[in-house]
C-alpha cells in the first residue's frame, strides 16, 4: 500500500439510491483542496452488506465503518479523520467494548457470525479494476486448472467438495458438470442464471456488482471442464449498475487476453455475452431461461432431455447461479476439503441471504451452511423493530414457506429447511412480526405467481388462479371450513401437475402457513376476524373512549367524515361510513384507536 | 386509443443500425426489441413489423415476445413514470397502501397512465432497496422510507 490511508465508498444499489456517486465525487474535491489526492486512494467498492446503515464509507488502515454518511459530511471526515486522524464520532457505526474502545469492525455483532467466501471480495475491491482483482489472486485459479489439471480432475475437485446450486434446488454442482462434461458435442455452452426473481432477495446482483470478474472467472473454469467455448450470462434488466460493472468487466478481460482466443497463451478459447431479461420472473427457470437467452418468449421446455444434454441452442449446456460460480474459484485455490470443512452433512460452505422485512440490519449476510435462523435474526439480524414479537421468517420466495417462531433453532441448511415444508431458494429471508397476517402474505405470494404464471400449463395457470381466488375469500372472511380443505387439495394438485418449477412450488406458501398457521385461517374463516388487523374486510376501527383525549386529530385525518366528537370529548367512528383507510391511525398521539 | 408514431429519420437510421449490428448473432430477437425500445421510448405497431421483414419471422412471433415480457410496452409511456416497489420488504411495511394512495390522486389504476400523459403509474417488483422499505421511483429516482403522507408532496415535485 503506498498510500497511507484508503477510503472505501459503498457503489452498491442501496448506497448508489442514498446518493453515494455524490459522496464518491465530493470526497475527490475534498481531497484534492487538501493536495490529499496521492496520499489517499479512494474507492468505490461492491456492498458492505449492512444496506440499512448506507450510504457507508469506511477508512483504512483503522477500518473506520461510517454510516448514514451524507455528501455534507464528506469535508469533516477529510479535514478531521483523515488530516488529523481523529474519526468522526458522530457518525460511527459503533459497538463498544466493555473498556469503552471501538470495537473492530469484525468483532461487530453484524459481521462476527458471518463468513465471508463469496462476497470475499465485495466491499473491498474496486469492481471496476481488473487490476485490483488480479491482485487479489484474480485469474489464478483459471491459470492453475489449465496448468496444473484435467477437466475430470476439476470436476472431481468440485465433486469432493460437496458444493449444492445456490440457485434454489441444490442439486449437486460437479455432478452437473459432470453431465455436461460427459455430452459428446463439438460446440457447448455455459450459462450464468442471473435472473434473481424472488422479490427480497438481492445476493446475486450484490456479487456482480461487488466482483464480477469472480463470476466470469468461475465461467472460464466450468467452459474448460466441461469443453465450452462460449458463455452467456442472463441478467435481469432491473440491475443496471450490475450490467454495467459485467460490460466493464468483461470488456478489460477480452484486453487483456483473459476473454477471447488462445487465453493467457495457455492454448484455451472462451468468451461470454451478456443477454439482458425483459421483466419475467418464470425466466428464472433454468429452461425458459434458455429460451430467452435464444431470444425468443421465456416458457419452459419439457425435461428431459435437461440442458447438460440438449440445452442451448440444442447443444449440450451447463446452468449455474451467479452465487454458485461464486464459490468455484475458492474451492480451486484452497482445496475441496477447506470448503467442505465449513457447513453441516450435507450442505458444504457458506450461504448469503437477504435480510430484509421486519428487521433491524437488513442488508446482505454470508454465514456458514448451519447457522440457526436465531443466530440470524438476534445476532447479526439485530432483532425485530420496535420491541415488536418475531412471527415467522419466509425463505424461499414465491416457492418457498414461512418458518414460525417456534422453529427458531432450526439450522439452515438445504435438508432442514425442505424437512420444515419451506426452502433454501436463492437465499431472501424476509421477517414477519405479529403485525403480519399470514393469510395475506400467502395470498400476496400467490398473486405473484398468478401474474407471473406464462401460461403455458392448465394447472399453474387455472389452478394457481383458483386458489388466489379461494384465500381472496378468505381473507374477506366468505370462506367456509370446507373451502379450506379444498384449498389443501388444490394444493396439491397443482404441484403435482405442473409442468414447470413456478407452477411445481407456487402453493407452498399456502401450504406452509396453513400448516404452521392454521389457527389464523380457521380465524378468518370462522369468527371472521384477522388476529393481525391486516385484512380489511375483517377489521373495524374502535375508538377507546377511555384513551381518547378529543384532539380532533382523527377527524381531521378522516377522508370520509366517518369521525365524530367535540373537542376534548371522546370521539367515534360511524361503522357504516369507515372505509378502513387507516388514516385515523397515523396521528393519533394516544393510540387510541384500535383494531 | 390508437397512438400515433413519428418516425424521425434519425431513429429510422439508429434501427437500421442497430439491426444490422445483430444480423450474424445467434437468437437475436429480443436483444433487436429492447433496441427498438431503447430509440422509440415503446414498440410501435410498423417498428415490430420492420424487425419482423428484416429477420425473416412472422409478425406474429415478435408480437409473442413483446408481450410475453413486461418491460416491453405496446404503448407509449407518461412523462414521469412512477414505479411503486411492492416487492416483499416493501409490502411488508405498507407500500400497497402508497399504490392505492398514488392511485386515487391519480385518478388511474396501476398500470395506466394519466390522460394529461403526464404520468405512468406502475406496481414494481423488487427493485432491491429492501433496507429503505417501502419504496418507490419517479423516472428511476429512488424515494425510500415513505409514508401515506408524503405522496402529495411528492406528485407536486413533478407536476408543472
Ligand atoms: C420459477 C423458478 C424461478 C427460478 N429463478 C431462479 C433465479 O432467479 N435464479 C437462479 O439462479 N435460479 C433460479 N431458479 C432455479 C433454476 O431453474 C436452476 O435450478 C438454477 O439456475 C441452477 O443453478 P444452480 O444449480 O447453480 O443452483 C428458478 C427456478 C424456478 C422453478
Ligand atoms: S422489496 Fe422493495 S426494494 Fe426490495
Amino acid at each position: 500500500m503506498l498510500e497511507r490511508a484508503h477510503i472505501l465508498v459503498c457503489g452498491g444499489t442501496g448506497c448508489t439510491s442514498g446518493n453515494s456517486n455524490k459522496i464518491y465525487s465530493e470526497f475527490q474535491t475534498r481531497l484534492k483542496e487538501q493536495g490529499l489526492e496521492s496520499e489517499v486512494k479512494l474507492i468505490m467498492t461492491g456492498c458492505f452488506g449492512l444496506c440499512a446503515r448506507g450510504p457507508i464509507v469506511v477508512v483504512y488502515p483503522e477500518g473506520t465503518f461510517y454510516q448514514h454518511v451524507k455528501v455534507e459530511d464528506v469535508n469533516e471526515i477529510v479535514c478531521e479523520h483523515i488530516l488529523k486522524g481523529r474519526p468522526v464520532e458522530r457518525l460511527l457505526h459503533s459497538e463498544k467494548e466493555e473498556d469503552g474502545s471501538l470495537k473492530a469492525i469484525n468483532e461487530t455483532a453484524f459481521y462476527k457470525r458471518q463468513k465471508r467466501v463469496v462476497l470475499r471480495n465485495c466491499g473491498i475491491i474496486n469492481p471496476e479494476s481488473i487490476d485490483e482483482y488480479l491482485a487479489y489472486d484474480g485469474y489464478k485459479a483459471y491459470e492453475k486448472v489449465v496448468t496444473q489439471m484435467t477437466p475430470q480432475g476439476v470436476i472431481d475437485e468440485i465433486k469432493k467438495s460437496g458444493l449444492r446450486g445456490r440457485g434454489g434446488g441444490g442439486f449437486s454442482t460437479g455432478m452437473k458438470w459432470q453431465f455436461a462434461h460427459d455430452s459428446v458435442s463439438d460446440i457447448k455452452y455455459v450459462v450464468c442464471n442471473a435472473d434473481e426473481g424472488d422479490p427480497g432477495a438481492f445476493m446475486d446482483r450484490s456479487l456482480l456488482e461487488g466482483d464480477p470478474h469472480a463470476v466470469i472467472e468461475a465461467m472460464m473454469i466450468a467452459g474448460y471442464a466441461i469443453g465450452a467455448k462460449q458463455g452467456y450470462i442472463y441478467v435481469r434488466a432491473e440491475y443496471p449498475i450490475a450490467v454495467q460493472r459485467l460490460e466493464i468487466a468483461i470488456g478489460q478481460a477480452r484486453e487483456y487476453g483473459i476473454l477471447g482466443k488462445n487465453i493467457m497463451g495457455l492454448g484455451h478459447d472462451f468468451d461470454i455475452e451478456l443477454r439482458l431479461g425483459a421483466g419475467a420472473f418464470v425466466c428464472g427457470e433454468e429452461t425458459a431461461l434458455l429460451n430467452s437467452t435464444e431470444g425468443k418468449r421465456g416458457e419452459p421446455r419439457q425435461r428431459p432431455p435437461f440442458p447438460a444434454v440438449k440445452g442451448l441452442f440444442e447443444k449440450p449446456t451447463l446452468i449455474n447461479n451467479v452465487e454458485t460460480y461464486g464459490n468455484i474459484t475458492q474451492i480451486i485455490l484452497n482445496g475441496a476439503d477447506w470448503f467442505a470443512s465449513m457447513g453441516t452433512e450435507k450442505s458444504k460452505g457458506t450461504k448469503v441471504f437477504a435480510l430484509g422485512g421486519k428487521i433491524n440490519n437488513t442488508g446482505l449476510v454470508e454465514i456458514p451452511m448451519g447457522t440457526t435462523l436465531r443466530t440470524i435474526i438476534e445476532e447479526i439480524g439485530g432483532g425485530i423493530p420496535n420491541g415488536k414479537k418475531f412471527k415467522a421468517a419466509q425463505t424461499g420466495g414465491p416457492s418457498g414457506g414461512c418458518i414460525p417462531a417456534e422453529l427458531i433453532d432450526t439450522k439452515i441448511d438445504y435438508d432442514n429447511l425442505i424437512a420444515i415444508g419451506s426452502m433454501m431458494g436463492s437465499g431472501g429471508l424476509i421477517v414477519m412480526d405479529e403485525d403480519n397476517c399470514m393469510v395475506d402474505i400467502a395470498k400476496f405470494f400467490l398473486e405473484f405467481t398468478v401474474d407471473e404464471s406464462c401460461g403455458k400449463c392448465t394447472p399453474c395457470r387455472i389452478g394457481n388462479k383458483r386458489l388466489y381466488e379461494m384465500l381472496d375469500s378468505v381473507t374477506k372472511g366468505t370462506a367456509t371450513m370446507e373451502d379450506l380443505d379444498k384449498m389443501e387439495q388444490l394444493c396439491y394438485y397443482i404441484k403435482e401437475n405442473s409442468l414447470c418449477g413456478l407452477g411445481q412450488t407456487a402453493p407452498n406458501p399456502v401450504l406452509s402457513t396453513l400448516k404452521y398457521f392454521r389457527d389464523e385461517y380457521v380465524e378468518h374463516v370462522k369468527n371472521k376476524r384477522c388476529p393481525a388487523g391486516v385484512c380489511k374486510a375483517l377489521v373495524s376501527f374502535k375508538i377507546d373512549p377511555a384513551l381518547c383525549i378529543g384532539c380532533t386529530k382523527c377527524k381531521r385525518n378522516c377522508p370520509v367524515n366517518a369521525i365524530s366528537g367535540e373537542i376534548k370529548q371522546p370521539h367515534v367512528i360511524d361503522a357504516s361510513k369507515c372505509i378502513k383507510c387507516g388514516a385515523c391511525l397515523q396521528g393519533c398521539p394516544k393510540n387510541a384507536i384500535v383494531r | 386509443m390508437i397512438n400515433s408514431f413519428d418516425d424521425t429519420p434519425k431513429q429510422a437510421a439508429e434501427l437500421q443500425a442497430a439491426l444490422d449490428e445483430l444480423k450474424d448473432v445467434p437468437g437475436p430477437l429480443m436483444k433487436a426489441l429492447q433496441k427498438a425500445q431503447d430509440i422509440y421510448g415503446w414498440l410501435p405497431a410498423p417498428v415490430q413489423n420492420k424487425i419482423a421483414e428484416y429477420f425473416d419471422v412472422p409478425l406474429e412471433e415478435i408480437y409473442g415476445i413483446a408481450t410475453f415480457y413486461s418491460q416491453f410496452n405496446l404503448n407509449p409511456n407518461g412523462k414521469h413514470k412512477i414505479g411503486v416497489c411492492l416487492g416483499t420488504a416493501c409490502y411488508v411495511k405498507g407500500s400497497g397502501d402508497i399504490l392505492n394512495a398514488l392511485e386515487q390522486k391519480l385518478k388511474i389504476s396501476a398500470g395506466n397512465t394519466t390522460q394529461d400523459r403526464n404520468f405512468t403509474l406502475e406496481a414494481t417488483r423488487c427493485i432491491g432497496c429492501c433496507g429503505l422499505a417501502p419504496v418507490l421511483t419517479v423516472n428511476g429516482e429512488v424515494y425510500g422510507k415513505l409514508t401515506v403522507d408524503d405522496v402529495d408532496k411528492l406528485l407536486s415535485k413533478y407536476t408543472d
